[in-house]
């Protein structure tokens, strides 16, 4: 009991952590706000009549499903400024991308907003295809544009629906943050391990469940609140 | 007001229609009857768009939704013509439709607003006509699941009112209903046809088919096999192909 009987590097142990905490929840925000919408477009590509549109997307979706997340943030971290040098220079439109240099936080999120995209994708579309057919013919006879029953009526009915397995992805993307650490990003959980490896005491590492365990108890509360906001009609 | 040719309809290798045709003048009711499978629903549905025509035409109020040209093929109006004739159509469906996020009056004034362009007030106050009108006018707030069957239906069609369609088709109305409900659904129809709208009824109610309808059009195996007047169709004189339909 190296921390817990000792309030002085408990509360340093606290500090270390949250320190960390600050990476990890620009990596979460950044995903959901960024591959919430983008998963969307990436479902309305995967359903798409045209074949060029759709088995792209489909292959892309097989590829993020398909391989780690793990592996995916090292393919990002080591391919991409490899990808934004050849692209800057030869395509002279996208010189400007010589004069970025991505940062392992980048690098991190970038990773996983393409790889929660293609989950989020797949939730949408299976919200989308659970709509009865009924609902689009009505939209239909009543005039709407093609547009208008997505917006007004297909799409805030599939919210509904999603809402739970949504928040199991969101859940996910709390813990799996935690996978930046193999690029070296500094976020909570390396602060845990670090910590851990440098005392040889596995409470830090408690700690960091802790922490993990209290946002997800926020987000869980988030959802519930959102789910009972949606309770007002039933279908 | 509404003139079918020859219209052909298959789907995969079964063909549903075998070259249908009919002409609804304004102010007539009109009841298609047959069991199931005789293409009736079918035929409808090609009428306002909901399902593509392989061949025949479709003309109505004398703007063509589809024709057929030389070689054979269907050739629907443009799309802004093609929403504008079928804006000219309201339709009621079996199973209602109704949209379960929005409550009843919002979804009768949805469309009012998003499609026609009225100002939400005016299509609140024609709603809440409507409403009175189907004798639901208490049910202004509440959701659509909260409703019985019969009530749905009835705001089904008050939200196809709303529209203020020409003409008004119905797709088997009451079949999603218990016998005692769907006399509600009727008595709105009757109602309707009192004022002399143009409708088409797909039903399986004969008795409400030779009250309502001036003209009945008997379906099988994707023609028209038998057509007349309701009192000729239905009526004590009645073929022996009807009586067998009616199981007799």
């Amino acid at each position: 009991m190296r921390y817990f009987n000792d309030g002085e590097a408990f509360l340093k142990l606290i500090k270390l952590l949250t320190g960390g905490l600050g990476n990890t929840l620009l990596i979460f925000a950044w995903t959901i706000v960024l591959a919430l919408p983008l998963g969307l477009i990436v479902a309305l590509g995967r359903m798409s009549r045209r074949r060029i549109v759709r088995e792209p997307v489909r292959f892309y979706i097989l590829i993020m499903r398909g391989t780690p997340l793990i592996l995916q943030i090292f393919a990002v971290h080591f391919l991409l400024p490899i990808l934004m040098k050849f692209l800057g220079t030869n395509l002279p439109f996208l010189s400007f991308l010589l004069a970025i240099r991505p940062n392992r936080v980048n690098s991190t999120i970038i990773a996983f907003v393409i790889n929660y995209a293609a989950y989020f994708a797949e939730i949408y579309r299976g919200g989308i295809m659970a709509m009865e057919r009924g609902q689009y013919e009505a939209a239909q006879v009543l005039g709407f544009s093609r547009a208008q029953t997505f917006v007004r009526i297909i799409l805030p009915q599939v919210i509904k629906r999603i809402l739970l397995p949504i928040s199991n992805e969101v859940i996910t993307l709390v813990k799996d943050t935690a996978l930046a650490t193999v690029i070296a990003v500094a976020e909570m959980f390396r602060s845990a391990t670090n910590e851990a490896s440098r005392t040889g005491s596995i409470e830090p590492l408690i700690i960091a469940g802790v922490f993990y365990l209290i946002m997800n108890t926020i987000i869980t509360w988030l959802f519930d609140v959102l789910i009972r906001k949606f309770d007002y009609y039933k279908v | 007001m509404l003139k079918a040719t020859n219209v052909t309809k298959s789907f995969g290798k079964l063909k549903v229609l075998k070259g249908v045709s009919a002409a609804v003048s304004r102010g007539e009711v009109v009841a298609i009857i047959g069991s199931s499978g005789s293409g009736k629903s079918t035929f409808l549905r090609c009428l306002n768009y909901l399902e593509k025509v392989d061949g025949g035409s479709v003309t109505i109020d004398g703007e063509s939704l589809v024709s057929t040209d030389a070689q054979g093929k269907a050739c629907y109006a443009q799309k802004e013509q093609l929403r504008r004739i079928c804006l000219k159509m309201g339709m009621v469906f079996q199973n209602y439709h109704l949209f379960p996020h929005m409550n009843v009056l919002r979804n009768i004034t949805e469309a009012q607003v998003h499609v026609l362009g009225r100002s939400k007030t005016q299509a609140a106050e024609y709603g809440a006509e409507l409403l009175t009108k189907v004798g639901l006018s208490d049910k202004a707030q509440q959701y659509p699941y909260q409703l019985s069957g019969g009530q749905c239906q009835r705001v089904a069609i008050a939200r196809a009112l709303a529209l203020d369609p020409e003409l008004l088709c119905f797709d088997e109305p009451t079949s999603a209903l218990d016998p005692q409900i769907t006399q509600e659904v009727l008595a709105v129809i009757r109602q309707l046809a009192g004022e002399h709208r143009t409708m088409i009824v797909v039903t399986h109610e004969m008795r409400f088919a030779l009250e309502v309808a001036d003209r009945v059009i008997f379906m099988e195996d994707g023609v028209i096999a038998e057509e007349g007047t309701s009192q000729e169709m239905l009526g004590s004189g009645r073929s022996e192909r009807i009586r067998r339909f009616m199981g007799e």
